[in-house]
C-alpha cells in the first residue's frame, strides 16, 4: 500500500533548493491542488527570476519563464489567450513582485485578472546570494543591509496583502506560513482555494506565503522555521485579507 | 481594381493587423502612434479580440510575451521612448523565441526628444534592440499601403522564423492619409507545437524559457539562432530600385525620406541628372547586395535620412567604401524637403562625386 507518493504535477527530478528551504513545500503544495482539483492538462504556470526560476523543470503541466517582475503580466497574456481553457498561476519572489514588479503585481490586482498568485516571501533576494528585499524586517542583517535594515535610509518594507487589500480589484488575498504541520494545512487551503476561485471565473488571488532561508539567513533549517515564528509573523500577521465572495455571502 | 479606403498609416496597420488574425493587443499611450490603440479598443472586442492597455510599456510587452508563448498572433505598438521601456522584452521575445509584431511610429530624440517624426531609431532596431545577441525582422514601409502590406508580411515573417518583426515607421508614416486596398492575402500560420496551451495530459510539457545557465547549452542556442539569420539575409531581404540601370549618382532612403527623395530624384532626372535610388524595405536584414553593386557603377551615394546618420553605416559596410557615402539630413522632427535633396544631387553631379 502507498501511503506518500509525490503528486502527480510535480516532475520526478531533483530541486536546486538549498537544504531546508520552504520552496520544495510550497510547490508540492501546488502539485497536490493541481491534482485534486485535475487541472494538469490545463495549467500554464509561470515562474520568473529569482530561486524559483527553474520552477519550470520542477512542473509537469506547461510552464514559461519570465523576465523579473513580469509574470502578472505574462500570465495575463497567457489568459487573455484563451481564458476558458488556460488555468494559469505565478510563482513570485518578494524581490520579484514587491519590487522590480510591483506595478505588474498592483495593475493585474486592480484589473481583477483572474490568475492565482503565489508569493513567497521570505524577506530577502536569496538566488543572488542574500542582499536586502522590499520585504526585509527592520534591522534585519543581509549582504546590502549589512549593519542592519536602517528604516530611516531605506524604509520600511512591504505589506503586500495589506497594501492590495485596500484595492477594489482583488478577490482573494491570504498570508500564510509553512513553518508547521498545522500551519502548511493552512497554506493548502489556502493555495486551494486561489485556483478555484480561478476555475470559478472569480478572479484575482494571491496566497504570500511567508517562508524560510536558511542559507542566507544564517540559521539552520530548524532555527528558521522559528525566526518565522519569532520575527516574521509578528510583522507579517497570518489571515485572510480580502475574500469578496465570502464577504458577499456575510450580508 | 479593389475598392480603396481613405485612412491614416497608423489605422492601416491596426486593420492588417486584424486581417492578418491577430486578436490581441497591448499597448500604453504615447504619441504619434495613439490611433492603433485606439482603433483596436473599438475593433477588438466586436470581433472577440483582446485590446487591453497595460499599465506600462513593460508590461505591454511582457503580455504580448504570454499570449506569443501560446502561439496566437500578437502585436503592441508603441513610439520611440516606449520602444525603449520595451527592449528587455524583446530581448526575452528573442530569447525564448517568440514570435511577436512590434510597431515603432518613430519620433525625436533623444530622452523624451519631441513628437515630431524622426528615423533616428535605425540603430536600436536594426542593431540594439535590447541585451544579448538577437536580430529582429526591421520593415520600413513607405506608403499608407505598405503599413498595411508590411504588417502582415510582419506576422508571416514572425511566425516563420520563430523571432519578432518591427515595423519601423514614422510619425509622417503614422499620420498620413492615403488610399488603401485592403483585400490582402494571409498566408495560414505554420503549427506551434511548442506553444503553451496545457498539455491536456497528453503530451509531455512544454517550456518558454531563455535561462540557460549550461554555457555550451547557451552558445548553441545562439549559433542555432544565428544560422537562421543568415538564411533570413539570404531569402528576405527586400528593397526597391528606382531609375538605377544607368544611374551616376545614388541616394539611399526608407520610409518618409524615400518619399521626399524620389521626388528630388525626378526633378534631377529633368535636369539630365543620372541619379536613382535604393530604397531598403527591410532595414534588417539590410539589402547589401544592390548597394554593392551600386558601388561599382556610381560616383557617389548619398544617404537621406531623418537622423544624424544611421544607415549611412551599413551603406558604407555594403558597399567597402568604394565610393564617398555622404549624409543629407534634418532631425528633430525636421522632414528634408525635396528641394534640400536635389541640392545635395546638383552638388554631387557637379563635383564628380564627393572627394
Amino acid at each position: 500500500m502507498v501511503v506518500f507518493d509525490k503528486p502527480k504535477a510535480l516532475a520526478d527530478v531533483p530541486m536546486h533548493y538549498c537544504p531546508g528551504c520552504t520552496h520544495g513545500i510550497v510547490h508540492r503544495l501546488v502539485a497536490e491542488v493541481i491534482d485534486e482539483l485535475g487541472i494538469e492538462g490545463k495549467t500554464i504556470g509561470i515562474a520568473p527570476v529569482g530561486c524559483s526560476v527553474m520552477a519550470y523543470n520542477y512542473f509537469n503541466c506547461d510552464m514559461i519563464e519570465a523576465a523579473h517582475g513580469r509574470a502578472p503580466a505574462v500570465a495575463t497574456g497567457v489568459k487573455r489567450a484563451d481564458p476558458e481553457n488556460h488555468i494559469v498561476f505565478t510563482y513570485q519572489g518578494d524581490g520579484d513582485l514587491a519590487s522590480i514588479g510591483m506595478a505588474e503585481t498592483v495593475h493585474s490586482a486592480a484589473r481583477n485578472e483572474n490568475i492565482t498568485v503565489i508569493f513567497i516571501n521570505n524577506a530577502i533576494y536569496g538566488m543572488t546570494g542574500g542582499q536586502m528585499a522590499p520585504t526585509s524586517l527592520p534591522g534585519q542583517v543581509t549582504q546590502t543591509s549589512p549593519y542592519g535594515r536602517d528604516v530611516k535610509h531605506c524604509g520600511y518594507p512591504v505589506k503586500v496583502c495589506e497594501m492590495l487589500s485596500e484595492l477594489e480589484g482583488p478577490e482573494y488575498l491570504e498570508r500564510v506560513t509553512v513553518n508547521n504541520v498545522k500551519n502548511i494545512k493552512n497554506a493548502k487551503k489556502a493555495i486551494k482555494k486561489a485556483f478555484q476561485n480561478q476555475i470559478d471565473g472569480k478572479g484575482f488571488s494571491l496566497v504570500e506565503v511567508v517562508s524560510s532561508c536558511p542559507t542566507n539567513w544564517g540559521m539552520t533549517p530548524a532555527a528558521a522555521l522559528k525566526w518565522i515564528d519569532d520575527n516574521m509573523l509578528p510583522y507579517y500577521p497570518l489571515g485572510v485579507y480580502k475574500d469578496r465572495s465570502a464577504a458577499k455571502e456575510d450580508k | 481594381m479593389s475598392d480603396k479606403v481613405l485612412m491614416k498609416g497608423n489605422e492601416a496597420i491596426a486593420e492588417a493587423a486584424i486581417i492578418a488574425g491577430c486578436r490581441h493587443y497591448f499597448g500604453y499611450p504615447i504619441t504619434p502612434q495613439t490611433e492603433i490603440a485606439a482603433y483596436m479598443a473599438k475593433k477588438m472586442p466586436k470581433i472577440g479580440g483582446t485590446f487591453l492597455q497595460a499599465e506600462s510599456e513593460i508590461a505591454a510587452i511582457n503580455m504580448v510575451y504570454g499570449v506569443s508563448s501560446t502561439g496566437k498572433r500578437v502585436m503592441t505598438s508603441s513610439s520611440s521612448p516606449g520602444i525603449a521601456l520595451k527592449s528587455e522584452g524583446l530581448s526575452y521575445l528573442a530569447g525564448a523565441d517568440l514570435p511577436a509584431l512590434v510597431v515603432n511610429v518613430q519620433r525625436g530624440g533623444p530622452g523624451l526628444g519631441g513628437i515630431q517624426p524622426s528615423q533616428s531609431d535605425y540603430f536600436q532596431a536594426t542593431k540594439a534592440g535590447g541585451h544579448g545577441d538577437f536580430r529582429m525582422i526591421v520593415l520600413a514601409p513607405a506608403s499608407v499601403q505598405e503599413m498595411a502590406e508590411l504588417t502582415i508580411k510582419g506576422f508571416e515573417l514572425a511566425d516563420t522564423y520563430r523571432m519578432t518583426s518591427m515595423i519601423l515607421a514614422d510619425g509622417t508614416m503614422g499620420q498620413m492619409m492615403e488610399p488603401v486596398a485592403l483585400d490582402l492575402e494571409v498566408k495560414p500560420a505554420p503549427e506551434k507545437p511548442w506553444a503553451t496551451t496545457g498539455t491536456k495530459c497528453s503530451r509531455p510539457h512544454n517550456i518558454v524559457n531563455s535561462l540557460f545557465l549550461a554555457p555550451e547549452e547557451l552558445e548553441k542556442f545562439n549559433f542555432e539562432r544565428f544560422e537562421r539569420y543568415k538564411y533570413i539575409e539570404e531569402h528576405e531581404t527586400m528593397y526597391e530600385e528606382y531609375m538605377m540601370e544607368d544611374a551616376e549618382i545614388c541616394i539611399a532612403a526608407f520610409g518618409i525620406a524615400a518619399r521626399v527623395s524620389k521626388n528630388a530624384v525626378n526633378e534631377a532626372r529633368k535636369q539630365g541628372i543620372k541619379v536613382g535610388m535604393i530604397r531598403p524595405i527591410t532595414l534588417w536584414p539590410f539589402p547589401t547586395a544592390p548597394f554593392a553593386k551600386a558601388a561599382e557603377q556610381v560616383k557617389q551615394i548619398i544617404t537621406v535620412e531623418l537622423s544624424m546618420g544611421q544607415m549611412i553605416d551599413d551603406v558604407r559596410l555594403a558597399t567597402g567604401c568604394k565610393v564617398p557615402v555622404t549624409l543629407c539630413n534634418r532631425v528633430g522632427g525636421m522632414i528634408p524637403s525635396p528641394e534640400q535633396v536635389l541640392e545635395a544631387i546638383i552638388e554631387a553631379n557637379k563635383n564628380g562625386g564627393a572627394k
